[in-house]
């Protein structure tokens, strides 16, 4: 069985190049944990695929090494940061992809693409040999056609890793069987919980439309919906926006030029200093460089307290709504992203604009719990994705969801493919 | 530059020396702070490293469960609070030495807090309070090139052996140490004495100052008495007992002559110059340092089992001031020849020597009279008796320093 | 007001070793007020007694054994260097003094 692996993810010795200019040319000496697990199962890797530098982004354009077009249209994004890994499924390039979620990039590409995209609990998969973004937010996950390959690469995938310390030393829920439960079509006494919150945030009309009828076909399936309170969510943005950058801050300090990857500037004159700097600029993009600065900025003393600090505890907040809501219901549902794919190059020079693509899926990434993107139809001819969040460790309650919604609606294959 | 410096004793009678000691000692584990790569020195450059000591992208680091423990174990020697909660955070800066441009470090929550160390000076016992002590990882080792001196200035390029980077590092840090007056040098070189004493007394690290296994950072502050503390200034990176003395003394003399020329005194960092004895300012860099610490995200946070500090507590070693009195005891030496033997270095070859067939009565009985030195002679003489030169404080370097001749307190180890 | 000055931005740049142009600081200037008068929002939050969450996993002491593992070899270690010199990483002459 065929994967193809975002480049993100070090491959022993093969070229892992996060997208980055800085990383052209890197051959890891070394097996990312994901990778060893998909080894030692007989998958064999089919290749690498693009992304956002470093992850950084919701729609691969900020790749160095150029865009990815989405197989549905080839004017729009493939959404970001994992579009190479969704691309490749929607285009039948790849029969199963491993992507990394740090604020979406696995959920946001594969609902843009019309693919299945999940996000397993933080710790769940882990992240020996992912180069880092954001450490307390990365976490490696499957992307595939369905829910049930995707469930089948989830059990590959995860699993306890002694060489990461975040990584939960307990059994991986059965996501395989789940899946199969959901697919069953019998969602009785489930209970499904619309965040209020969320329904302020507009999402374009038709993404709503076809989020609406996904949740008809679960109430038909038996399911309940009941709408919860979550009242930081809307301070999700913000806090994401904050803790990733001062994360990656320190994470790409160590791109410079020294040890691996690309060097610039050194003619003999230049200092050691110089040459780092020429270096990094030469290396990084501008998403890169902007939140690499963001990040030193919310980090340093005067300003930590502020913004870090306080972004930290807007992160307890939140993990308490999603507690509080868990209380009330199985999983959380919403769109996936508030709008279809969009044009290329029509948010890469207003950068918050971009930001505004993870709106929904941020949240759990701040909590840590599980969530996947499925399809729910069609919006001006494009994927709408559907997202159902579940409790840390209940990996296999989305999967039974998305298996239902899944019969219920069908797969999506682009025109031209189908 | 030729400055004037006054006299030691006439400076000491006028300014109150403050000083504060932070100790970088490496444990002596098998294997580094955060990966399995074996601990040790010489060999090839770069043979001891995996991708996680390299900072290979990707990597993550797992605390080595026997430097924790090593780590607690000082703390608890050294009287501390064990934290029930501790972190590793994170401290940037970029630096070609350090592969991740962090470093792996505590900050606000180190392991042990809050203890002290007993200090005996001629004849006194002098409590140092500890402030911390936390743990980190090393930095890999840069050699400079193409200068003359091997140093940092004038070379035109450097090579660095990350074969170092990341063996656990254990920071002390003291509190500051006002009230010692004229003997500030030499409390400063007891106490470096006493700690270094205590970790090799717990087995943890080899604590070889020549060979950087234990490593200190001096700092020295003046004020009129009565006045607040002054600016203190930080030699770092001094490399044997008597230069800790020498950095001390140094700087009070530096420090005295700057104020009664009616300048101030900078904060920045300086280093001992070991030919001269005197120190000299660092470079200084173009902005001011901010490490930006944050919680480590790869690492999850230590909360010790009150239970197991509690069994390592019990296992605690006797330790060396308690062992010497034990030994002064059962030796029935007079405190000034049990000082005398500890100073010269002598107390473990006599151990050995009785664990080998003498009687630990000896001495007391006069039964030591067939030894080279006897201990009936006067204590100065232990000093022909003890064949480790190498750990003899030379007096000779001081005879250099003309302005110490007559300033000088007599040398401790002097009877 | 803005949230932040392009001085500011060239000097976070300095410290995050960042040789920015002066076009880019223009740039950035911009764009990085836009996302700080965004992301200050988290200050409307009251969470003076709010504990702070660094990790999503409440897990305390992971540790390890003190186990040797093998290493890289030589060659597998400086075979991603830019330029290598008697086995050590060579880089160009330091000015600054290590912190």
């Amino acid at each position: 069985m065929p994967v193809g692996v975002k480049d993100i993810v070090a491959t022993r010795g093969v070229p892992t190049t996060a997208g980055s200019r800085i990383l052209e040319g890197w051959r890891p000496p070394y097996d990312a944990t994901v990778v060893e697990r998909m080894r030692a199962a007989g998958l064999v890797m089919l290749g690498k695929t693009n992304l956002d530098e470093f992850a950084m982004g919701s729609s691969t354009e900020y790749s160095a090494y150029g865009p990815t077009y989405n197989p549905w249209d080839l004017t729009r994004i493939p959404g970001g940061s994992g579009g190479g890994s969704a691309a490749a499924l929607a285009a039948y390039e790849a029969p199963l992809t491993v992507g990394t979620d740090t604020g979406g990039s696995i959920r946001q590409p594969g609902a843009v693409t019309g693919t299945v995209g999940a996000k397993p609990t933080y710790g769940g998969t882990s992240r020996y040999g992912l180069v880092a973004f954001s450490s307390s937010l990365d976490t490696p996950g499957p992307c595939a056609r369905t829910v049930e390959d995707a469930a089948l690469l989830h059990a590959v995938l995860a699993g306890h890793d002694p060489r990461d310390s975040t990584s939960i030393p307990q059994p991986v829920p059965d996501v395989v069987g789940a899946a199969r439960l959901g697919a069953t079509g019998d969602l009785t006494g489930v209970r499904l919980g619309l965040v209020r919150e969320f329904g302020a945030e507009g999402a374009e009309p038709g993404v709503m439309a076809a989020f609406r009828d996904g949740l008809d076909a679960l109430t038909k399936l038996g399911a309940e919906v009941v709408e919860v309170s979550c009242p930081h969510f809307q301070y999700a943005l913000p806090a994401y926006y904050l803790i990733a950058p001062s994360e990656c801050s320190s994470n790409l300090a160590r791109f410079d030029g020294v040890r691996y990857g690309l060097r610039v500037g050194d003619d003999g004159q230049k200092a050691i200093e110089e040459v780092m700097s020429l270096t990094r600029e030469a290396g990084f993009g501008p998403e890169v460089k902007r939140r690499v600065i963001i990040g030193t900025y919310a980090l340093s003393s005067g300003y930590y307290d502020a913004y870090y600090g306080q972004a930290q505890k807007v992160r307890t907040l939140i993990t308490r709504d999603f507690t509080a809501a868990f209380e009330q219901v199985d999983v959380l549902v919403s769109p996936t992203t508030p709008f279809v794919a969009f044009p290329l190059g029509s948010r890469t020079s207003d950068p918050y604009q971009m930001y505004l693509a993870d709106l929904y899926t941020i949240p759990t990434n701040l909590y840590g719990g599980p969530a996947i993107s499925v399809p729910c139809g069609l919006s001006e001819g494009l994927p709408v994705g559907f997202q159902i969040m579940a409790p840390t460790l209940a990996d296999d309650r989305m999967y039974r969801v998305a298996a239902a919604l899944e019969s219920a609606v069908g797969t999506l294959t682009p025109g031209e493919l189908s | 530059m030729t400055v004037t410096l006054p006299p030691y004793d006439e400076v000491v009678a006028r300014y109150e020396p403050v000083i504060g000691l932070e100790t970088h000692v490496e444990l002596g584990t098998k294997t580094k702070m955060f990966c399995g790569c074996p601990i040790d020195f010489g060999g090839q450059p770069n043979t001891r490293i995996c991708p996680v000591c390299l900072g290979l992208p990707g990597s993550l680091p797992v605390a080595n469960k026997a430097a924790i423990e090593a780590t607690i174990r000082i703390g608890l020697a050294l009287n501390c609070t064990i934290a029930t909660w501790s972190r590793f955070a994170r401290k940037n800066y970029f630096y070609p030495d350090m592969p991740k441009n962090y470093q792996i470090s505590q900050y606000d929550e180190p392991l042990c807090v809050d203890g002290w160390l007993d200090v005996e000076v001629e004849g006194e016992i002098v409590r140092i309070g500890i402030e911390r002590v936390h743990l980190e990882e090393d930095t890999g080792k840069t050699q400079h090139v193409g200068g003359a001196t091997g140093r940092i200035h004038g070379a035109t390029e450097s090579l660095v052996d990350y074969n170092r980077a990341g063996i656990p590092l254990v920071e002390i840090v003291t509190k500051p140490v006002p009230g010692t007056g004229a003997l500030a040098p030499i409390v400063a070189r007891a106490y470096v004495t006493e700690l270094r004493d205590v970790i090799r007394s717990l087995g943890v690290s080899d604590v070889r100052m020549e060979q950087g296994s234990l490593r200190c950072d001096v700092n020295t502050s003046l004020s009129l008495p009565g006045e607040p503390w002054g600016t203190r200034t930080e030699t770092k990176n001094v490399n044997s007992l008597r230069s800790v003395e020498r950095a001390v003394r140094s700087e009070i003399l530096r420090q005295a002559a700057v104020l009664d020329a009616g300048g101030k005194i900078k904060q920045e960092t300086r280093h001992l110059h070991e030919e001269t004895g005197d120190t000299r300012p660092g470079r200084s860099k173009e902005t001011a340092t901010d490490y930006r610490y944050f919680p480590e995200p790869d690492l999850v946070p230590l909360a010790p089992d009150p239970a197991w500090v509690a069994s390592l507590k019990e296992a605690l070693p006797e330790l060396p001031r308690v062992h010497r009195k034990r030994l002064q005891t059962d030796w029935g030496l007079s405190d000034l020849d049990m000082r005398s033997v500890v100073n010269a270095g002598a107390v473990e070859l006599i151990e050995e020597t009785i664990a080998a067939g003498a009687s630990p009565r000896a001495p007391a009985s006069g039964g030591w009279a067939s030894w080279p030195a006897a201990p009936t002679r006067p204590a100065s003489s232990w000093s022909r008796w003890v064949p480790r030169p190498r750990r003899w404080p030379s007096c000779s370097a001081w005879s250099t320093r003309a302005s110490s001749t007559t300033s000088w307190p007599a040398p401790y180890w002097r009877a | 007001m803005a949230a932040i000055s392009r001085e500011e931005v060239a000097h976070l740049a300095r410290l995050s070793r960042l040789a920015v142009s002066e076009e880019e600081i223009d740039v950035f200037a911009g764009q990085l007020d836009v996302i700080l008068q965004a992301v200050a929002r988290v200050g409307e939050v009251v969470a003076e007694d709010i504990p702070p969450t660094s990790h999503s996993v409440p897990l305390t002491n992971v540790l390890r054994d003190d186990v040797e593992v093998p290493c890289l070899t030589p060659e597998e270690a400086l075979a991603g260097a830019p330029d290598v010199e008697e086995g050590r990483f060579r880089v160009p002459r330091i000015l600054e003094e290590e912190a």
